[in-house]
């Protein structure tokens, strides 16, 4: 029993070892060769930073996390919605999605400025923000997904005397969730980069107007601080929705050898 | 007295078997399908006159690309043919016709779904009374052999326990017209025995108008009232043979003189239009 326990972890004690590893030469680098702290903190100070302040953080972190979840969600929610327009119509597929594909190729953060203007220093231009930068993986994947059914399966449907909502439902939409997925997994990083872009341009509270504040009294320890609980956040956010995909997909090939067990 | 009533009864045959060939369940009138494509028109069918019978299990069997699918898709209303008509009862065909259950070559069944809810798709499509089909399905399942599987998903199931669920399916709203597709193309050889002794089994207790694909010569006599022969290029009627065997057929029946005269005499018919070879 242990014995298996200790081989299942093998990936999780790879992975702290070089963390560990890492940190352990950075700190020794940092000692060594005196750094100076503006510089380079050295991780022992980071952490120190964090300690001192733990309200402080949690309150900002709190922040860029309500605005990502929430952009992720919309961005989800409006994606999938226009992947089925653009699915089901020949006139959205020709314009709304160039039009999407053109708005994917403009560098998003140029337009970050003006969302401020339109909406305001809140939480709305930060938001606005995310769902922009992330809702183009949804959409793209979304399509694929709810195109590449088995023309087969649309016929079956068809025999059937099927109303379109049925296909959709029954059909279209369960076979397009792997790829939704997928593009989920993209989106949830992206919405995190659309809510700290959105900090950049505007804001008071938040991980990214943290960095920029400690960025203009050249305190690099509270940049690294809250680029540390980024990192945390996103690879959170990540696996969050990977576990979502599992739950959902128990049946999809990626999952099937987990899913019973005993098929390998 | 006893004569009177023998006359009665041959007479009420008579005039049955009269009103069921009036009535054919499809009929197919000077049918034909030509596709334009970049190298000019091609037609896959031409001049096709038949009647399905109500309750006659009938075959199309010819080699690949003789139209064969085609037609069966127009008849379930999947395409429209470029020429003739086809009635469904005495109707213009307009669109997949009702009481309609279709079993296709692949068996269709979605990764998602355990066996028995995708037994219940095509219900659910109809919007029929679930819970009440819900007991003919598992029914349906432990005649076909698949009982302790409805809970499995598909991908757990062998070829041959794939295709009997996509039966089961098209059986749940227990259609009149059955179409089939060379549902047991893709079978191992002994899994397509087995089917045709089930499917033949079925079609005895229920008396389903069934139109099959093959292009299994042995396949088309087992189980079918007449076979339709069709060419290649464009796809034409050759022949239509009645198979007068007796019914039940078990498998051992494709060992008798009679079955082989059959078969023979398909493929000859098939070697003389090119389409086989004898030698």
């Amino acid at each position: 029993m242990m014995s298996t326990l200790w081989q299942r972890s093998e990936r999780a004690r790879s992975v702290a070892l070089v963390l560990i590893a890492s940190i352990a030469l950075w700190e020794a680098a940092v000692r060594l060769l005196e750094v100076r702290k503006f510089i380079l903190p050295a991780p022992s100070a980071i952490v120190v930073d964090l300690w001192r302040e733990p309200a402080y953080f949690v309150q900002q972190t709190a922040y860029t996390l309500g605005t990502t979840a929430l952009g992720f969600a919309l961005a989800v929610a409006l994606g999938l919605a226009l992947a089925v327009a653009i699915v089901h119509s020949r006139f959205l597929d020709r314009t709304l999605y160039t039009f999407l594909v053109v708005l994917n190729s403009i560098p998003k953060v140029a337009l970050a400025p003006l969302f401020v203007i339109w909406l305001g220093t809140g939480i709305e231009p930060k938001v606005a923000i995310a769902v922009m930068i992330a809702i183009f993986s949804i959409v793209i994947d979304a399509v694929l997904g709810l195109r590449s059914v088995d023309p087969e399966a649309l016929n079956l449907a068809r025999v059937s005397r099927a109303r379109p909502w049925a296909v959709l439902v029954k059909i279209r939409l369960p076979n397009a969730l792997p790829y939704i997925f997928s593009g989920m997994k993209v989106a949830i990083s992206f919405a995190l980069v659309g809510a700290i872009v959105g900090e950049f341009v505007a804001g008071e509270v938040g991980l990214g107007s943290v960095i920029l504040q400690a960025q203009s009294t050249f305190d690099t320890t509270r940049a690294f601080a809250a680029i540390l609980l980024l990192g945390v956040m996103g690879t959170v956010l990540f696996f969050l929705v990977e576990l979502a995909e599992r739950w959902m997909l128990p049946w999809h090939v990626s999952q099937r050898a987990e899913a019973t067990g005993h098929h390998v | 007295m006893m004569s009177t009533s023998a006359t009665a009864l041959r007479r009420q045959d008579h005039a049955m078997s009269q009103t069921t060939d009036a009535a054919a369940y499809v009929r197919m009138a000077d049918v034909g399908m030509t596709y334009a494509s970049a190298r000019g028109a091609f037609t896959a069918l031409d001049g096709i006159d038949l009647d399905l019978r109500r309750g006659e299990f009938l075959s199309l069997l010819g080699p690949s690309g003789c139209g064969k699918s085609t037609l069966l898709k127009c008849v379930a209303g999947l395409e429209r043919c470029t020429a003739g008509r086809i009635d469904i009862l005495g109707r213009p065909m307009d669109g997949p016709p009702e009481g309609l259950g279709v079993v296709f070559q692949r068996d269709i069944l979605l990764d998602w779904r355990t066996i028995l809810d995708n037994v219940l798709l095509t219900a659910e499509f109809q919007r029929r009374d679930l819970k009440a089909l819900r007991p003919r399905a598992q029914a349906l399942l432990a005649r076909f052999g698949l009982d302790g599987f409805e809970n499995r998903h598909p991908w757990e199931l062998s070829g041959g326990m794939r295709q009997r669920a996509a039966i089961c399916r098209a059986l749940l709203v227990d259609p009149d017209l059955l179409l089939m597709d060379e549902p047991f193309g893709a079978l191992d050889a002994m899994t397509r025995d087995d089917l045709n002794v089930e499917l033949a089994r079925l079609w005895q207790d229920t008396r389903k108008t069934v139109l099959f694909i093959t292009h299994s010569i042995t396949e088309a006599v087992f189980l079918s009232d007449r076979v339709v022969m069709l060419s290649r290029n464009p796809g034409r009627i050759v022949e239509v043979i009645d198979i007068d065997l007796p019914r039940p057929r078990p498998l051992r029946i494709r060992e008798t003189p009679e079955f082989g005269r059959y078969t023979a005499r398909i493929r000859h018919r098939f070697a003389e239009l090119g389409v086989l070879k004898e030698e």
